[in-house]
This record gives structure tokens, sequence and C-alpha cells, in this order.
């Protein structure tokens, strides 16, 4: 004979174990719908792109030793920094086509980063030249001062809304170690670049460079990537961006 | 008196010696010496860039280095090369030999197949009063004005060759600290109005007319500065 307290216990042993199995199969149903749900949210169309803008971008020709300033349109991002390395992936994007008339190859993806740093102070350094090179006459003069400063420290990409700027371009390995050699055809990239930066972002008025996030003596056995380039000069003031 | 008449002889003897003296031209003062420097770029594991011919820039520099150093040797100029073989040689040991052979011309060699013609690089810094104890890396501040004299001066005499010329403004690791006048000679392909390449770089000919228009340049540049 069973003891009546044994068969309540029982039997609420059994509402119990109901209790927790419906409870289970709800809390499963309801992990169900929210992987559903999760799903549905997934993007379904590109994200919306960044309004297209005039940019210019200063084009290096090798049989002159020209470099012109050209008007480009391309979506051009809000954050500065990602607006530097969108001109500068433009620019090398043109330079990488086959019929450039300062090829190097490498395109868009040659820079990894562009961070926007408040540019250090340059006093002590050396004097800078804004001599123009001496070339025939339909160049464009243009050679940006250049200067040593300090190491630029820290780099963060959060541009500082005010005060001169400092953009350390950071390029890939494979993109140094591809460019063609020579002083002249180096000097035509970097300052391409400085001038680049500078039409687009007139706050940028000195440029250093990284390679694989380290420092490199120079790009291809020539131009010296070991001191700060001064933005300058490197653009006709009616050619920048206000 | 006998001693008087000896005294007077020897006297007489003494003026005509002094006048023989004098009367013989002083030596010619002893001219400055002129040493010229030549940098062959590159070397070693430093290649430099790669021609068309499959050459590196590194032979080719020594090669222009060599015979550029014979035809300035046959004019009377001493020369002083940074290397004379395929060896790997820093940019401070560069500057170091050029500095402590106090030169009165220093060139640097480079070659590169973009472009064509000749390329005359100066260092970019502005130019500074002579200090006595000038920073490594800004040491050729105070020779700008004079290395920009000797860029002019090769301009027209390889302009005078039939070579197209473009001037500029760089900056290099060794040419920044060296204190004589110093010129980057970036040597390219010789092309035409088309861009049609007339003379490569492998041209011996093409080789041979910079390498005499450049010792042409340094013997004028020799006259320049031993002219008062």
């Amino acid at each position: 004979m069973i003891p009546r307290h044994q068969k309540i216990l029982f039997a609420l042993l059994l509402v119990a174990s109901l209790a927790m199995g419906a409870a289970l199969w709800h809390l499963r149903q309801r992990a169900h719908q929210r992987l559903l749900a999760g799903q549905d949210s997934a993007p379904t169309s590109a994200p919306a792109v960044a309004p297209a803008e005039q940019a210019t971008l200063l084009m290096a020709n090798d049989s002159d030793g020209s470099i012109l300033p050209q008007l480009h349109s391309l979506p051009l991002p809000a954050d500065a920094g990602a607006r530097a390395r969108a001109v500068l992936g433009k620019l090398l994007d043109l330079y990488a086509a086959p019929d450039a008339a300062h090829p190097v190859p490498g395109g868009a993806s040659s820079v990894l980063q562009v961070f926007l740093l408040p540019a250090p102070e340059l006093a002590g350094a050396v004097p800078a030249t804004g001599k123009p090179r001496i070339a025939d006459s339909r160049n464009v003069v243009i050679l940006s001062r250049e200067s040593r400063a300090n190491s630029p420290g820290a780099a963060s990409q959060n541009a500082p809304q005010t005060g001169p700027l400092l953009a350390v371009v950071n390029l890939t390995g494979s993109f140094a170690a591809s460019h063609p050699s020579g002083i002249e055809t180096e000097m035509l990239t970097v300052l391409s670049i400085c001038g680049t930066l500078r039409a687009n972002l007139p706050r940028v008025t000195q440029v250093r460079f990284l390679v694989d996030g380290q420092q490199r003596a120079t790009l291809a056995g020539h131009a010296d990537l070991t001191r700060t380039y001064l933005t300058g000069d490197a653009v006709p003031s009616n050619e920048a961006h206000p | 008196m006998r001693w008087i008449k000896y005294a007077w002889s020897a006297l007489v003897v003494a003026l005509l010696a002094a006048q023989l003296v004098l009367a013989q031209p002083a030596p010619p003062a002893p001219q400055a010496r002129f040493v010229v420097v030549l940098d062959a770029a590159h070397g070693g594991e430093d290649t430099g860039g790669r021609l068309a011919n499959g050459q590196f820039e590194k032979s080719f520099t020594l090669a222009m280095s060599v015979r550029l150093r014979s035809l300035l040797a046959a004019r009377g100029i001493q020369v002083v090369t940074t290397r004379d073989s395929d060896a790997a040689v820093d940019p401070v040991k560069r500057a170091e030999i050029a500095n402590h052979a106090q030169a009165q011309a220093c060139l640097s060699l480079h070659a590169s197949e973009s472009g064509s013609g000749i390329y005359l690089f100066t260092s970019s810094l502005t130019p500074a009063a002579t200090t006595r104890f000038p920073a490594w890396k800004t040491a050729q501040a105070a020779s700008v004005t004079r290395s920009l004299k000797l860029a002019g001066v090769l301009n027209s005499a390889l302009l005078q060759a039939g070579m197209s010329v473009t001037l500029g403004r760089t900056s290099l690791p060794a040419l920044d600290s060296m204190t004589c006048p110093v010129v980057a000679v970036e040597i390219a392909p010789e092309q035409n109005a088309n861009h049609q390449t007339t003379a490569g770089l492998d041209d011996k000919d093409y080789q041979a007319r910079v390498a005499a228009a450049l010792a042409a340049t340094l013997v004028e540049w020799r006259t320049e500065v031993r002219q008062p």
C-alpha cells in the first residue's frame, strides 16, 4: 500500500515535469522565432554610398615631369581619414591603369590607412624650400617644401576639428616593391600624393609615409620617406577646395 | 788702402747678386687642388632599378663612374669615387667620403628607365650660411647655392651636346649630408618629340656622349672655381 503523502509527491513531481517540459518547448520556440527574426533583419540591399563629389587629383606625368590637377567625381565619405584614403585610392587607381602617364602598379588597395593627426610644431626644423622645379614651359610648378619633424606619435583616425593636420599615409610593401625606381618617378609619386591630400583636405600641411606600418628609408631606392613633407606650395591656391 | 778695395768689390758683387735674384720671376702660387667625387649610386644588395636590358641600375652607375673617372683623369682632374666595385655603401659613408675629399664638385650618378634625357637634381634644402659645425643631415644647406650653379653649368653643357635636360630639387639622404657642390645626375633613355626612344641606356654612343659632356662641364667648372 502506497502511503498518501507519496502519492501526492508523485503527482506534484509529475506536474512539475510536465510544466518544465512545456516551458522548455516554449523557450525553444522563442529562440527559433528570434533566429528567424535575425535573418529577416539582414540587409537585402547594398548600403547607400556616399554622395559623389568633385575631387582634385594631382596627376603626375613621366614624359614631361609635370603634375597637373584633374577634377574627378567620386563618392567621398564624410570622415576626413576615410576621405583622404578614398582620394588617394582613386589617384593610385589611375596610376595603375594601362595607359597611365605615370604608371605605378598597385591601385587603391596600396593605401592601407591614412591617419590624420595634429601637425607637430616644426620649430628647430630645417627651413624648407619652395623652389619650383625648372622644367619645360608646360610644367605646372610643384615641389613640396620639405622639412623634418618629430615622430607623429600615436595615430588616431579621428581628425582634430581645428588646426593644421599631419597626414600619415600607410602604404603596402607590395606597392613600394613594385614602384618603378628612379629619383624623378619616385618624387612625382610622393609629390602628387602630397598635393592631392592638400587639394582635398586643405588643413593637411604635413605628410609622412609608412610602409606596412613601418618607417622605410626610401620609396624604391631614391625618394626619402624618413622625413616630413610640407604641402604648403604643392597646390596652387585656386585649385584647392575651400 | 787694400781692405777698402776688397770691401768695395764685395759690396758691388753683393749688389749684382741681389739684382739677379730680384730680377727672377716669382714662382707661381700653388693652385688649389681640384677634386671631383663620383658617387655611383646603389651597390651590393641595393640593386637600384632594373633597366630595360635586364641590367641593374647599380651596374650602370658603376660603369658610368669608371668611364667618367678615366675621362677626368686624362684631363688632370683628381677623382675620388665612393665605390669601385659592386659593394654596398650606405648614404652616410658616401657623404663621409665626399666630405673628407673636400671636393669642389660631386656628382651622384643614377639611371632610370622612366622619363627621358638627363635629370639634374640639387638638394631641396634652403641655402644657409656656412657654420663651423653644420648639422649632418643638412650639411648641404651651406653649399646649395654652389650646387645650383654647378647644375646650371651642367645644364648648359648637356643642352649644347644636344640632350634634353630637366632640372629639379629633391631630397636624397646622401646628397643632403655632403658639403661639396653636388648634383644628382639621373640618366634616362633619350626620346624624341613623339616619346619614341632614340637611344636606350645600353647605347654605348649615348653613354659616351653623356660622359663626355659631364667631363667637359667639370673642366669648365674647374676654371670657374679657380677664377678669383
